[in-house]
């Protein structure tokens, strides 16, 4: 089958999605009102609450939320085939993330613009809220772990990007100094910037000197450095230590300094990544070699196809971006269903994009199985596979391989970095809030809280044997991402429910994606917890995963019961405020 | 409306789209700036000792109007200082 054709249907299904249901839950369920007015409004600061336009605010939600899991995501899933992946991204997105990221929207516009973990302490309570910051704790620390492996991983499969990724860093504080200090317009700076970063990549694609390559620096694969430690492994020691240095000084460093003008590079990434995926793929329309199912004995699709792909189809982390910033700024209440269900949609067209060059990387279903021969390998294996996957369909606009694989690569590098300060700071800002929580003051400090989340995540990465051998000790915890992941989504919808229940209004289309997603990710946790790691199964008992897991577990069927209390319990007095 | 102005138009939305969280980080960094400069000029009212006091209380006038703004943000919705009645 060509693959043109799934780019066709997802397409016309995210429109109908948009025209009809998305229009369906504004008018009918969520009663969005033209006149109310906006916290951006109420509260317009000229900072945090700003009224800004719809077109600007949506651009702006969907860059904060594009990061590199819509594509590791899916490009995993692919392992059970396309059909699968491609069927849950497309639905996933029009009835499950759509709603959960439009909702929490509405809700925190409704709620004077606070975000979901302050919602979660108003409507279900403290206890709650404090469940829930330890969930995120434990989610962040996954993602700075695996993140850093995953950069270390690519900038040693890819030396030629190395480069590149570097000059960004001294060009982003030029351009940030430009435009705090002189008030200097920021486009034409910053495609300078974008066109310096890929001549680089050209130049050191052509010319093998400029390449960093530690490994060939430290004596190749085999040779033994220092401490027992092979040309591969000391690159990975080194490349992670740089990089949580980097991320060390990234989020103490005033934003304006470094982190917003590298994300202004790197938007402009995202839309020419996009542009040059959907253009290659016009040009050239390949053919699907990956199966559309594929039979596997290890790890079931069902449930665990729906913690893989998170953003793609729902994930709660657009939760906390709709509620944490994107609501403080929208000017009309009926512009949420513009930003909010169109910004899920955007995620769904970068998953897409990613199914499709790994389902037409492969020659036939034949390489196909011999590249995700099991679970592990798919996991291991999904971001190159998706680079490479990439790298031909660019190869559409007559971009040479290997070139097209290093301006690729630049782009996933920018994007899992970007994922990795922004969770490196957020790990901050939960110690900092737990710290003062339990009155313990040391906490609160900024470099304090900072040295903790860079210790913590170094000690994940580099003390235990991950199963990708040294410095990916992160991935011990992976398999509990994308559950605590799915449980935010399913906090948010929870939320959302009881809010539409307190008004007296319809809230069928927020509870049934809730239950979908809870039971899922409850059924694959338990499957994991009780099956997998606690040896009762036909695998090895494997603690570390069997305790982190079962407390996730605990925690998140407490969340559940709290919040279903709420749920049930008869309301009789009127809302606190009478216009939310 | 010709091609070339439509290209300005999406090409002003674009820059308008990726400037917005620059916008918000520089406009919160001089919010903190203004902040403490506030601070300093009514640090006598809150028992500091102020060594340029003479200086500062000739700025009242000019700081009167940021510092109803700045009162309101921080939640209080008159002035908690006696001495200025700004609202």
């Amino acid at each position: 089958m060509n693959s043109v054709w799934l780019a066709i249907v997802g397409f016309i299904v995210f429109a109908l999605g948009y025209r009809y249901y998305s229009k369906f839950i504004a008018e009918k369920i969520y009663h969005l009102d033209p006149d109310y007015v906006t916290p951006a409004h109420k509260y317009n600061d000229g900072v945090d609450f700003v009224p800004t336009k719809k077109v600007v605010l949506w651009g702006h939600h969907f860059s904060s939320v594009a990061g590199a899991s819509p594509i590791l995501g899916p490009a995993i899933a692919l392992y059970w085939g396309w059909g699968p992946a491609f069927l849950w991204v497309i639905l996933g997105t029009v009835f499950a993330a759509g709603v959960h990221d439009f909702g929490t929207l509405v809700l925190s516009v409704r709620n004077k613009g606070q975000s979901i973990g302050t919602l979660t302490d108003r409507l279900i309570g403290k206890r709650a809220k404090m469940l829930f910051l330890f969930i995120i704790l434990i989610l962040v620390l996954m993602v700075n772990a695996v993140f850093a492996w995953v950069i270390s991983n690519l900038f040693i499969q890819f030396p030629a990007a190395v480069l590149p990724i570097f000059i960004e860093i001294p060009i982003a504080i030029w351009i940030g100094y430009a435009v705090y200090k002189r008030k200097a317009k920021m486009l034409v700076p910053s495609l300078i910037a974008l066109a310096v970063m890929y001549g680089t990549a050209v130049l050191t694609s052509k010319v093998p000197f400029l390449q960093i390559d530690l490994v060939r620096y430290f004596g190749g694969a085999d040779n033994t450095v220092i401490f027992g430690l092979d040309g591969i492994s000391m690159s990975f020691f080194v490349w992670i230590v740089i990089l949580l240095v980097y991320c060390y000084f990234a989020s103490t460093l005033p934003v304006w300094k470094l982190l917003q003008p590298r994300d202004y590079i790197n938007s402009h990434q995202l839309v020419v990544g996009l542009l040059m995926l959907y253009a290659g793929l016009l040009v050239l329309r390949p053919e699907l070699t990956a199966p559309m199912t594929n039979e596997v004995s290890d790890v079931s699709w069902f449930p665990l196809l729906f913690i893989t792909i998170a953003c793609g189809a729902i994930s709660g982390f657009h939760g906390l971006v709709a509620s944490g910033t994107t609501s403080k700024q929208l000017d009309k209440e009926t512009d949420a269903r513009f930003v909010g269900y169109l910004g899920s949609v955007g995620e769904g067209v970068l998953a897409l994009i990613s199914i499709i060059a790994v389902a037409t990387l492969f020659a036939n279903a034949g390489d196909f199985r011999a590249a995700y021969s099991d679970f592990g390998a798919a996991s291991l294996g999904g971001m190159s596979n998706f680079i490479n996957g990439a790298a031909q369909l660019a190869t559409g606009i007559a971009i040479p391989a290997n070139i097209a694989r290093t301006i690729v690569t630049v782009i996933v590098v920018s994007f899992a970095a970007t994922s990795l300060d922004t969770s490196l700071r957020l790990m901050r800002y939960i110690i900092s809030e737990i710290g003062s929580e339990y009155n313990f003051k040391p906490l609160t400090n900024m470099h304090v809280a900072t040295s903790v989340a860079v210790v913590s995540s170094a000690a994940l990465v580099l003390i235990p044997k991950g199963p990708n051998g040294f410095g990916s000790g992160g991935y011990l915890l992976w398999p509990l991402f994308g559950t605590s992941n799915q449980l935010l989504a399913g906090v948010s919808l929870l939320l959302i429910s009881v809010w539409l229940k307190k008004q007296g209004r319809n809230f069928f289309y927020t509870f049934v994606p809730m239950v979908f997603i809870f039971s899922m990710t409850l059924y694959a946790m338990f499957v994991q917890v009780v099956f997998q790691w606690s040896g009762l199964g036909e695998t090895d008992a494997n603690m570390l995963l069997f305790i982190l897991g079962g407390i996730i577990f605990v925690f998140a069927f407490w969340i559940i019961l709290e919040a279903f209390r709420v749920f049930f319990k008869t309301d009789k007095s009127p809302p606190i405020d009478p216009s939310m | 409306m010709d091609i070339l102005e439509r290209f300005k138009k999406v090409i002003t939305i674009y820059d308008e789209i990726l400037q917005q969280p620059h916008r918000t980080e520089i406009a919160r960094e001089l919010r903190e700036e203004e902040d403490l400069f506030t601070l300093l000029c009514f640090s006598e009212l809150l028992g500091l000792p102020n060594p340029a006091f003479y200086y500062t209380l000739e700025l009242y006038p000019f700081v009167i109007e940021r510092f109803h703004d700045w009162h309101l943000r921080m939640g209080m919705e008159k002035s908690p200082l006696n001495g200025i009645r700004c609202c």
